[in-house]
Parts: structure tokens; C-alpha cells; sequence
């Protein structure tokens, strides 16, 4: 049952990166070996640069606005991987293999297989086996997966559709509960990132499951017990509080199924028992014991929140159901149990974690990547066997390292219960359908344009079709289980979409579209400017209003919007803006091109005029045709080129432009680049402008703020408009100002 | 710690092989006393009284009940020395005060119907009594037969179940003779308060029954004379045997003596007999026409209401059903308040890890409260005791004596939770159970875990090889290991929430189970720091039929 650790690099055809370095650990628990390492991955982005027009008085008429150049980037990411301890010796040649010329001397290994396998890994790969505590590493995993994952926690609720529900990142993780159920049951309070206490535990865990039941069954392995166990029927074996009572339960106010004695049936009968009975009886025994014990520990350490793994768990519909209803029925409803998607993995991050002390990875955020990781379940031993065959030998997790630490937008109301997304895709079946079809019908158009954006590209249609199979495979896997990667929402089916581009070199489709349209836009700009300074203030703060809308819809090729507005409370807020002016805007931009320039800077500079501070907001990184950060610099410049008063409020710094840490075609206002968050408090933003379809629709639309703020969008889907109760096009204008 | 010899006499309740055991599935086979082994009656044993038809002297016993129980020769010498110094000789026996508040409680019961119209019932259960008149006891073939009617007729009045009917009371006792007449008045006022003999308490549960019977002592030679031949069966069958079919089992040497109950003298007998013989039992009281005694079948259980249909279609007795855990607590505090025989009836182990050193002490609980109880029968309840009326039921936990015993015959083929206990006591479970020290090669310290600790129960049975090499004994051993550690785990944490540092296991898992007793001392005193002190009680099994009695005769 040993798991067992290892070095850093997978077997062949697992390896992703190029560059895998060798920091790295690996963890036991079950028969599975999980291993942690650390790469570097070099990948193309597109980078935007001015051109240097100091020499040059004029501009050619066709000329670009600015000049864009792929290159070769290198960002972190970890990797993790499971498989079978039986491929312990190919994956030690692997690493020996690629940890040559590696200053590597120590691999830090966890788990019953750190014992087990240290000899021959220290022979091996000539490398000191630094051995980690088990638990030290469960729990440093631990609060790494709660603060790094969203959705990472779920709560299972078995007869419920969806038998999901993830749970949204909790800003403050500590202190709770961690049950590992592992041979025994170890339970843990932990109360800080390094301050944890063994409150209890039994020897009634798994190792209970699996040896007794072996015992029972004669079947010899893990998983065909539970899957013994899915099939049995309990109250065979078990004496029910039915069968002590009689029928006078129900009079008594007592629920007949109650278990009054596990096994109790087999003492007082001289009959045979069917092994899928005991199993089930043996199940229920130790899910209800451990339960019990947890909510008697949570009781006492007055927690709410118990958090469960170990190979008992795992993924287990059967053990996750159990142990819940055991959770319930002790706790009367008040203490909850919550399981973790990559619960496998926190011995080996934290063993990983230990061992990168040096470099501190947490005080980075990371991000899961959705291409590289393969999502929950995939070894559950409910899936068909040939499923099985395929993932139980594997599983993946990577995380991307992000440059800059990501905090909560501190203008948030509740951050605790704010959750981004507007529609639940696991939840709202009609709407997952219809989603999940939308994206593979728009799969063609986005594989032509990412060949269309590198011409001079000898493999590109050939990785553009790779990236269509991997993307494709993970909608067909969305699917069958939808709550693979967490809450499945239409931002994450967009962010999928994005780092499966990014994995086949694909890093900026739209750049040249984004070029060619800022570029049209810049030209028109003065005109713009000069016809909207023309008009009396009532109707020009109608214009900048709707030229913020429009520049939403033209990448759609919109002609009209819709009227009436769906949502208006337009004269709210031109009644506000009779008043005293705000002090700070904070306005996250959605597109290149027309929408930036000719409805953001425009509306940007009437804020201006009016005395307000500006923080533009943008994407780091490209998604879709947003505009990113650096667009943004090289656009504001060249406006400021043009008007006095953006030029001046960039010098004086009323105008600052900010990343927001992101590169989503949506916000997570949990999720924002910590200088925007310090900005924010500094500058005391009292105004948020959101806007597009993706930013302010499909997530935030009820996002609350602590300040009066704006969302607008044009609704550019028919079946999306027709939910919300209005038709395509149609205005989404929602001006909100929090109650006193 | 697996060297220690049992501190219980064991009884055994196997039936000898040579009777046919269909025919002793049977309990009270026609009460012929089954011929005893000589495991079934352990020579310590051998004062005990047998004769339940020696009448004595008519005494009038002071109402406070002021008799001390003297130390009791009988079964005391199997008892290390230094157990005696309990609390013999204290004046322990219970008193029947407040009893006319209980009274009316108990006549507001019956008059609701609890127990049906008695005067039509009486009726009814004469009739039955003469048809079934055919009915022959064995050992008493020509007796009984009469002895219905004829009690009725000597008395004055028309007996009822339950004394409900203005002037049906029956006068039992005839007259006495001696008494004061300052007293005279007060002893007949218990007299007619009094439930009408045979006196039982019935506790039904999920695997055994327990039956507490009061064999009265003093009863007067005109009592004898009108006594009903039934009644007089039953007390003699009762008494002169210990082992009632296969299967029934009196467990002599906790029979109580010289108790003072309501104004009677005489013994408590323990007796029980698994629960799947119920029906016999219940076919038993037909035959032997327990209904025409208008007795009060007290039943707490689950099984009171299981059976509760069975006992009035088939033995057309009406039960009283009780709340279990009322009469539990009742009867512990009653069974401790009386005492053993003179000794204490609630103990505790002083180095129960070492086999040399291990004692069993005598506890006073002359502070009870607030108190865990933790009752281990095929399940497991927790309740906190505040007060005599002022308890709450914490938790509870299947995995309990039913587990221990239920796991055992499907891993070891045994029959009797005798048996299972002793091939337990010699297997070894460390060869069963993966230890923090098969895990971390000693101590885990990081955790403060000591190696000796069990990681995993069953854990080494995950390998093949380890499983082939364990014998029967070592698996009956870890299960009991593995359920014993679990309830004391539980009742740790509920001691902790509840804040209780006295616990008490009671429950027939505790019987003549020294080893989970020491472990359970052991794990709690371990893993509280000391805090916690687990204490036992020599009636393990009986506190809920013993509440039930005492509630048939409104001891509050």
C-alpha cells in the first residue's frame, strides 16, 4: 500500500516541460506515487513596442500604431503528477536522466514510500533522500490548494444535482479541521500557515476498510471493495434500530435505519453473508465512526469546517457520500464536510513546498492550469473500466507561478461571499448544454484565426489542430462531469480556452486584429473628441454612455443596440453626475480598438475634466481581443500625443494605468494584482466602471460593492438576452450605489 | 497486559453437547433444570441459597429498611483481600420513601389503560388460568392445578392488575404476625400499594435479555399457604437453577441478598438469555399461565416494544414499556446505593497496563455527579448524568459489543462471546494491527504518538502474506482491541464536551471481559493525562432491568 517518492521528472510521454527543474518531492498514500516538480516553462508571448517616432514628424496613414514581436518567455510552474508504484523504476531512470548537470543533491520524499523506496532512490539517483513529515507536508498542501485554487473545497451531496458544490475562496482559511483518513485517522487543527496541532485520531480509518475487509471478502483490492460496497446492502449484517424496536420506531419518533449495532446481525444468525453486504456494512461502520469522532473533535475546537482526505477519500463518491452523511447526522447539520479536488496531491505540494523553502513559493499566487491538469475523478473506480485503465495510472495538476500576488478588490462588500460568476453551468444544466455547444461551434473560428495569426508559422495549423483535440477532449469531458475543474462556468470554459492556446504556442491570436483595429481607432480619435466637446453636457454624457456601449459591440460587428434598455438606470446616473464629482474611478477596459479608444478614453477623459482620478484597469495578458496592459500603455501614449488632457493627467498622475493580474476574458474581483488593490485603498476609489459582456454579464452582475458603481454591456448573445428577458443586443446599463 | 486472568468467574452458557438443541433453544424447558456442567456453577458459588421454598420467619421489617448487609461469605473469596475493604457493612439498603407521589403516578398509568381494563382482564385471565389448568409443570405435577382458584378464594377481596379498582386489592399477606401497631399501620399501607408477586424486571435488548427477579425471604407460612402454585413454580424454578434451557443463564454470583424492597425481604436474582429466544420465552409464560398472576410485566428495551404484540396476543400479558435510559440510570444509582453484597458495586483498575501490578479497587461514588455513562451493549449509548432526573443522552455509536461479537464469529467461527473472549486472551493483535511504530519505526514525536499506539486496526491485514500468517486468536484479539479503543476514544471526547471526569462503563460487552475493562482504564487515563478516571460496576449488564423493577414498584 506504500506510495512512494521520487525526483523530478516524469516517465517519457508525461513530461511537458522543456525545461523540468529539479526541486521536487514525491509522496505516499495508497499504491499511487505522487511526484511534485518544479519546470520552467519557456512559451511564446506576443509583445507590443512602441516605434520610435522621434525622428519622424508625420504619420503614414496606414502605418501601424505600434509594432509586435513574439517572444521567447520563461514562467515558472509546478507540476504534479500520480502513478502507480509500479512504475517507481521508470520513473527513477527518467529523472536520473534529466537531473545530470543539476545542482541537485537533496529530493525531499513524504509518506510510507519515502521509507520504503529511499534505498533504492538514493542508489538510484545518487541523491540524498530528505525525508519530510507526513502530516507537515499534508497541511502546507493543504493551505496552499485553499489558497491558490479556486473552487479547490467542494461539499458532496450525493441524491442532489449538482453532488458538487464548490465552495468560493475563503479569504480567511484558518482555523479548521483536517481529517486525513489514511490507514488510521489523523485529525488536525490548524490554526496558521505553520501552526497545526494533533487534536486526535483512530486507528478505525482505511487501513480498518481495506485489511478487514480483505479479511471478510477475500478481495484483495481497495477499490473493489468499495466497489463491493456500492452494490451491498448494510442492513444484512447490521443490526437497524428497526430490528431491536420492532415496528414501534416510527411511534418512538426514531428512524428505523438508524444502525443500532454494526455487524450485529452476523452474531445472533447462522447464516452466510454476501461479501458486497459486509463490505457495505463495513463501510458505513468506519465512515459513521470517523464522522463521529470528527464532529465530537470539531465540537470541542468549536469549528464549522472540516476539511477531508487520504486515500480513504480520494475522490470516492462512495466514501465522500458516507462520510458526510455521517458528518450530518452527528453534527445535526452544523458542521460541514468539505473535500478538496486535489486532495491526492497536498503531501507531495507540501513536501515540495518544504523543499523550496528558500525560494518561498508562497509568496506567489498561482494559478491551476486547466490545460495540464486533468480534472476531478478521473480515477474514480466508478467510472467504466476502460476510463479507468486509462487515468487510473496517471493523474496530472500544474500550476502556473503569476508574477504578482493576487488579493481581493478591497472595494468588495462581502469578500467571503462574493463569487464572480453569474451562472452556475453545474447547476444549470439547460445552460451548460447550451454553452458547451456554443464553444464547440465556435472551435472552427478560433482554430482558424490562431493559424491566421502566425503566418510565417511552418507547424502552425498543425499545433492549431492539436490545440482543437485538446480542447475539444475537454469540453466532451465537461460533459460527462461537469464539476471536473471546479464550478464549471462560462468564464472558465473562456479561461480553458486560453491556456490550451497558450499550450500549443498560440499566445496572441488576435494581436494583429487588435493592431490593425487601435490603429483605425487612433485616427479617429480627435474627430471624436471634437464632436462629443461640441454637444451640451446632458447629451454628451448620453453619447460617452453609449459610445461606451458600442465600442463593445462593434468586435461583434453590431449594427444597432437594442432599445429599450433592459436594464437602465441611466438617470440615476445623470442625476448623480449633477453632483459632486467622484474622487477616483476604477474602470476595467474590455476591448481593443474602437471600444478602448473611442468609448473608454473619451469617457475616461469627461471623469477627468470633471476632477475625478482615473485607475485604468487591463488584462497582463491577452485573452481574446482585450486590450492588455501594455496595449494600454502604448494607446494611452499616443492619445496623450493627441489631447491635452489626458497627457496632462498622465504626467500628473490622475490618470494611472494598472494591470489587473489577470488575462481572462473575465474579472474575479478575488482575484486582482496587489499593486491595483493598493492603488485602489491609496487613491480611495469610490467609483467601479465595469464593462462588457464578459466582465460585467457572465460574471459580476451581482457582484456588490462597497461603492457606487457601473455595469455595462451589450448583450451579444440571443439565447443569453432571451434569458435575461430581452433580445440580442439588448443594453445592459446597471448604475449602483450601496445601501447606507 | 494479555497475562491477566479473568477477575469474573466464568460462566458458561453453552449447552452441554448432549442435549439435542432444538429441544434447549427453549428456555424454561418445562422447567426441567437442565443437568449443569461443571463450568455452570462455579463452586464459590455453592451458598447460594436454592431452596426458594424456605419460608422464614414473618418479620416486620423497619419501612427505612435499616438492615446492613453483612459481608457476604459466598462468592467473595475468588476476590483478591484487599477488595473487601469497600463498603460492607454500611447501611446501603433503599428506602420507600416518597412513595405515595409515585403512587399516583403509577395508578394515573394504569387507569389510562396502559395495561387495559384490569377488572375485565382478571376476568378474562381466570378463564384462561382454568383452561390452561391442564398444564403440567414439571416437578409439580399434581399441585397447581387448583391453586388459582384457590388463592382468589381466600382472599378477601377481588385482586386487579395493579391494585386500580377501589377494594379489589388483594391481601396477600394475610395477617402478620408481631408487628407494632404504630407500624402495623404504615407496613399495611405499602402492603396495598404493592404490586402483587412474581416481581420482574425485564430489560429486551438487541442481543440479550436481562431479567432481575425478587425472590421474597419472608414469607410468612400462611403467604406460603395461599401462595398460587404458579407463583410458587416460578419462584422455585427460578431459583433453584441457574441455567434455564441452552441458552438461559443466571448469573449466581451477583444475585444480591437480603434485599429490603417495599417492605419485603429476599434476594435479587440475575438472569439472562439471548433475545432471539424470546418467543419461547414468551410461549413460556403461556404454558405456565403468567397472566392469571395479574403480575405487571415491567419491560424497557427495544425489545418491550418489539415484543410488545407477541406478549399480548400470544401470552396474553399486557407490558409495561419503560424508557430505557430512565431505568438504566435508575438502576445503577439504586444497584450502587445498595451495594454488593456489602462490598462496593462500582470498582476501578490501578495500573491496569501491568499485569503484576494491575488491582481492582473499590469505588465510592458517594459524588456521582455529573457522571458519563457509557452502557456498551450491541451498541453503545453516552449519556451525562447531572443530577438523579437530570440527564441527556450525548451520543451513541454502533460499533459495540454486537460488532465485537458479530465480527468475531465471521472472522474466527465462534459461537459464544465467551468463546470469542477467550481466544482473544490469547492472540496477539499486534500481529493484525499496523502500530505507529510499524509506520514510523518508534515514536511519532511530531505528534506525540507513542509507538505502542495502533496506527491502524486491521492495517497489516492489507497484506496478503500478513494475513496468512495470523490465527484466529490474534483476529478475535484486535477486534476486541479495535472496538474496546474505539468506544473509549468516543467516551473521551464526549467526557471532554461534556466536561465529566468520572466515567462509567456498564453493558454485558464488560462481561467477564477483563481485558477491555483494562483497556479501557487504560486508554482513558492514558490519553486524558489523568484526568479521566474510568470506573465499572459489578452489575454491568442488569441496570436497566433493575430500573424496570423498581419501577413496577414505584421506587422513585
Amino acid at each position: 500500500p506504500d506510495g512512494c517518492s521520487v525526483g523530478h521528472g516524469p516517465p517519457g510521454p508525461l513530461c511537458p516541460g522543456p525545461e523540468s527543474c529539479p526541486v521536487c518531492v514525491s509522496f505516499a498514500g495508497g499504491s499511487l506515487t505522487k511526484l511534485a516538480y518544479y519546470s520552467t516553462v519557456q512559451h511564446k508571448v506576443a509583445k507590443v513596442r512602441s516605434f520610435d517616432h522621434s525622428g519622424k514628424d508625420t504619420e503614414r496613414e496606414h502605418e501601424p500604431p505600434y509594432e509586435i514581436s513574439v517572444q521567447e518567455e520563461i514562467t515558472a510552474r509546478l507540476h504534479f503528477i500520480k502513478f502507480e508504484n509500479t512504475y517507481i523504476e521508470a520513473c527513477l531512470d527518467f529523472i536520473k536522466d534529466h537531473l545530470v548537470n543539476t545542482e541537485t543533491k537533496v529530493i525531499q520524499a513524504t509518506g510510507g514510500g519515502a521509507y520504503k523506496f529511499k534505498d533504492l532512490i538514493e542508489e538510484k539517483l545518487r541523491l540524498k533522500v530528505d525525508k519530510e513529515d507526513v502530516m507537515t507536508c499534508l497541511i502546507k498542501g493543504c493551505n496552499f490548494v485553499l489558497k491558490n485554487i479556486p473552487h479547490e473545497a467542494f461539499v458532496y451531496q450525493k441524491d442532489s444535482d449538482p453532488e458538487f458544490r464548490f465552495q468560493t475562496n475563503h479569504p480567511h482559511i484558518f482555523p479548521y479541521l483536517l481529517v486525513n483518513i489514511g490507514s488510521g485517522v489523523s485529525i488536525v487543527k490548524v490554526e496558521t500557515e505553520d501552526r497545526f496541532e494533533w487534536v486526535g485520531g483512530s486507528s478505525i480509518g482505511g487501513g480498518t476498510f481495506w485489511g478487514l475487509g480483505a479479511l471478510l471478502t477475500k478481495t484483495k483490492k481497495f477499490d473493489e471493495l468499495l466497489h463491493l460496497a456500492s452494490r451491498g446492502q448494510h442492513s444484512n449484517v447490521d443490526m437497524l434500530v428497526r430490528d431491536v424496536y420492532g415496528g414501534a420506531h416510527q411511534t418512538l419518533g426514531l428512524s428505523g435505519n438508524l444502525i443500532a449495532s454494526s455487524f450485529g446481525k452476523s452474531a445472533t444468525a447462522d447464516q452466510e453473508f454476501s461479501k458486497e453486504d459486509m463490505a457495505k456494512s463495513l463501510l458505513h461502520m468506519i465512515s459513521n465512526d470517523i464522522g463521529q469522532l470528527a464532529c465530537l473533535h470539531a465540537r470541542l475546537h468549536s469549528l464549522d469546517r472540516v476539511y477531508f482526505g487520504g486515500f480513504f477519500i480520494r475522490g470516492h463518491p462512495v466514501t465522500m457520500r458516507t462520510i458526510t452523511y455521517s458528518i450530518n447526522f452527528f453534527s445535526k447539520g452544523e458542521v460541514q464536510a468539505l473535500f478538496l479536488r486535489h486532495e491526492g496531491y497536498l503531501g507531495a505540494i507540501g513536501a515540495f513546498l518544504k523543499g523550496a523553502e528558500q525560494d518561498n513559493p508562497n509568496q506567489y499566487s498561482w494559478g491551476e492550469n486547466y490545460a495540464g491538469s486533468s480534472g476531478l475523478m478521473s480515477a474514480s473506480p466508478e467510472l467504466g473500466p476502460a476510463q479507468r485503465a486509462r487515468s487510473g495510472t496517471f493523474d496530472l495538476l500544474e500550476m502556473d507561478r503569476l508574477e504578482r500576488p493576487l488579493v481581493n478588490l478591497p472595494l468588495l462588500l462581502d469578500p467571503p461571499s462574493y463569487v464572480p460568476d453569474t451562472v452556475d453551468l453545474t447547476d444549470d444544466a439547460l445552460a451548460r448544454k447550451y454553452w458547451l455547444t456554443c464553444f464547440e461551434e465556435a472551435l472552427d473560428g478560433v482554430v482558424k484565426r490562431a493559424v491566421a495569426s502566425q503566418p510565417d508559422s511552418v507547424d502552425a495549423a498543425e499545433r492549431a489542430e492539436k490545440f482543437r483535440q485538446k480542447y475539444w477532449n475537454k469540453l466532451q469531458t465537461l460533459r460527462q462531469q461537469p464539476f471536473a475543474y471546479g464550478t464549471l462556468t462560462v468564464r472558465s470554459l473562456l479561461d480553458t480556452r486560453e491556456h490550451c492556446l497558450n499550450e500549443f504556442n498560440f499566445p496572441d491570436p488576435y494581436s494583429k486584429v487588435k493592431q490593425r483595429e487601435n490603429g483605425v481607432a487612433l485616427r479617429c480619435f480627435p474627430g471624436v473628441v471634437r464632436s462629443l466637446d461640441a454637444l451640451g453636457w446632458e447629451e454628451r454624457q448620453l453619447a460617452l454612455v453609449k459610445g461606451l456601449l458600442a465600442g463593445n459591440v462593434f468586435d461583434w460587428g453590431a449594427k444597432a443596440v437594442s432599445e429599450p434598455w433592459l436594464v437602465d438606470s441611466y438617470s440615476e446616473w445623470l442625476q448623480r453626475l449633477k453632483g459632486p464629482p467622484h474622487k477616483c474611478a476604477l474602470i476595467f477596459a474590455d476591448n481593443s480598438g474602437i471600444d478602448i479608444i473611442l468609448g473608454v478614453f473619451p469617457f475616461v477623459r469627461e471623469l477627468l475634466l470633471r476632477g475625478t482620478e482615473v485607475i485604468l484597469a487591463c488584462n497582463s495578458g491577452p485573452a481574446l481581443n482585450d486590450v492588455t496592459h501594455s496595449e494600454s500603455l502604448i494607446v494611452a501614449e499616443r492619445i496623450a500625443g493627441m489631447d491635452p488632457v489626458v497627457h496632462s493627467a498622465l504626467r500628473e498622475e490622475r490618470l494611472l494605468l494598472v494591470q489587473t493580474g489577470s488575462s481572462s476574458p473575465c474579472l474575479d474581483l478575488s482575484r486582482l494584482d496587489k499593486g491595483l488593490a493598493a492603488l485602489v485603498r491609496e487613491r480611495g476609489a469610490d467609483l467601479v466602471v465595469i464593462e462588457g459582456m464578459g466582465r460585467a454579464v457572465h460574471t459580476n452582475y451581482h457582484a456588490a460593492l462597497r461603492c457606487e458603481s457601473l455595469k455595462l454591456a451589450v448583450i451579444k448573445n440571443a439565447w443569453l438576452a432571451e434569458r435575461l428577458g430581452g433580445r440580442l443586443f439588448s443594453v445592459i446599463f446597471k448604475y449602483e450605489v450601496p445601501a447606507e | 497486559m494479555r497475562r491477566l486472568g479473568p477477575f469474573h468467574p466464568r460462566v458458561h452458557w453453552a449447552a452441554p453437547p448432549s442435549l439435542s438443541s432444538g429441544l434447549h433453544r427453549l428456555l424454561f424447558l418445562r422447567g426441567t433444570r437442565i443437568p449443569s456442567s461443571t463450568t455452570l456453577s462455579p463452586p464459590r458459588h455453592d451458598s447460594l441459597s436454592l431452596d426458594g421454598g424456605t419460608v422464614n420467619p414473618p418479620r416486620v421489617r423497619e419501612p427505612t429498611g435499616r438492615e446492613a448487609f453483612g459481608p457476604s461469605p459466598a462468592s467473595s473469596d475468588w476476590l483478591p483481600a484487599r477488595w473487601r475493604n469497600g463498603r460492607g457493612g454500611r447501611p446501603r439498603a433503599r428506602l420507600c420513601s416518597g412513595w405515595t407521589a409515585a403512587e399516583e403516578r403509577w395508578l394515573l398509568r394504569m387507569g389510562a389503560g396502559r395495561l387495559g381494563a384490569p377488572m375485565e382482564r382478571h376476568g378474562r385471565a381466570s378463564a384462561t388460568s382454568l383452561s390452561s389448568a391442564g398444564e403440567q409443570a414439571a416437578g409439580d405435577p399434581e399441585g397447581r392445578r387448583q391453586e388459582p382458584l384457590r388463592r382468589r378464594a381466600s382472599s378477601a377481596s377481588v385482586p386487579a392488575v395493579g391494585a386500580s379498582a377501589e377494594g379489589t386489592r388483594r391481601d396477600r399477606l394475610g395477617s402478620y404476625s408481631g408487628p407494632t401497631s404504630v407500624s402495623r399501620q404504615r407496613v399495611e399501607s405499602l402492603r396495598k400499594k404493592r404490586p402483587l408477586f412474581p416481581w420482574f424486571g425485564l430489560d429486551i435488548g438487541g442481543t440479550l435479555v436481562k431479567l432481575v427477579y425478587f425472590e421474597p425471604k419472608d414469607i410468612t407460612a400462611e403467604e406460603e399457604e395461599e401462595e398460587v402454585e404458579s407463583l410458587k413454580s416460578i419462584r422455585k424454578y427460578l431459583t433453584s437453577n441457574v441455567a434455564y434451557g441452552s441458552t438461559g443463564i443466571r448469573d449466581v454470583h451477583l444475585e444480591l441478598k437480603d434485599l429490603t424492597l417495599c417492605g419485603r425481604k429476599g434476594n435479587l436474582h440475575f438472569i439472562r438469555f439471548p433475545t432471539h429466544d424470546m418467543p419461547a420465552f414468551i410461549q413460556m409464560g403461556r404454558d405456565k399461565n403468567f397472566s392469571s398472576l395479574h403480575t405487571v410485566f415491567c419491560a424497557t428495551g427495544g425489545g418491550a416494544y418489539k415484543f410488545e404484540q407477541d406478549f399480548l396476543t400470544i401470552g396474553d400479558l399486557q407490558l409495561c414499556k419503560l424508557d430505557e435510559l430512565d431505568c438504566l440510570i435508575k438502576g445503577i444509582l439504586y444497584i450502587d446505593s445498595v451495594g454488593f453484597n456489602g462490598r462496593s458495586q462500582c470498582y476501578y483498575f490501578e495500573n491496569p497496563a501491568d499485569s503484576e501490578k494491575c488491582q481492582k479497587l473499590p469505588f465510592d461514588l458517594k459524588n456521582p455527579y455529573p457522571l458519563l455513562l457509557v452502557n456498551i451493549g450491541s451498541g453503545v449509548s453516552i449519556l451525562a448524568v447531572y443530577s438523579k432526573d437530570n440527564y441527556k443522552r450525548v451520543t451513541g455509536t454502533s460499533l459495540g459489543g454486537g460488532t465485537f461479537f458479530g465480527l468475531c464469529c465471521l472472522l474466527t467461527g465462534c459461537t459464544t462471546f465467551e468463546e470469542a473472549l477467550e481466544m482473544a486472551s490469547r492472540g496477539d493483535s499486534t500481529k493484525v494491527d499496523k502500530l505507529v511504530r510499524d509506520i514510523y519505526g518508534g515514536d511519532y514525536e511530531r505528534f506525540g504518538l507513542p509507538g505502542w499506539a495502533v496506527a491502524s486496526s486491521f492495517g497489516n491485514m492489507m497484506s496478503k502474506e500478513k494475513r496468512e500468517a495470523v490465527s484466529k486468536e490474534d483476529l478475535a484479539r484486535a477486534t476486541l482491541i479495535t472496538i474496546t479503543n474505539n468506544i473509549g476514544s468516543i467516551a473521551r471526547m464526549c467526557a471532554l464536551n461534556e466536561n465529566i471526569n468520572q466515567v462509567v462503563f456498564v453493558g454485558n460487552f464488560l462481561r467477564i471481559n477483563t481485558i477491555a475493562m483494562r483497556l479501557l482504564a487504560y486508554a482513558l487515563d492514558y490519553w486524558s493525562k489523568g484526568q479521566l478516571k474510568a470506573l465499572f460496576s459489578e452489575h454491568e449488564g442488569y441496570f436497566g432491568a433493575v430500573g424496570a423493577l423498581l419501577e413496577l414498584l414505584k421506587i422513585p
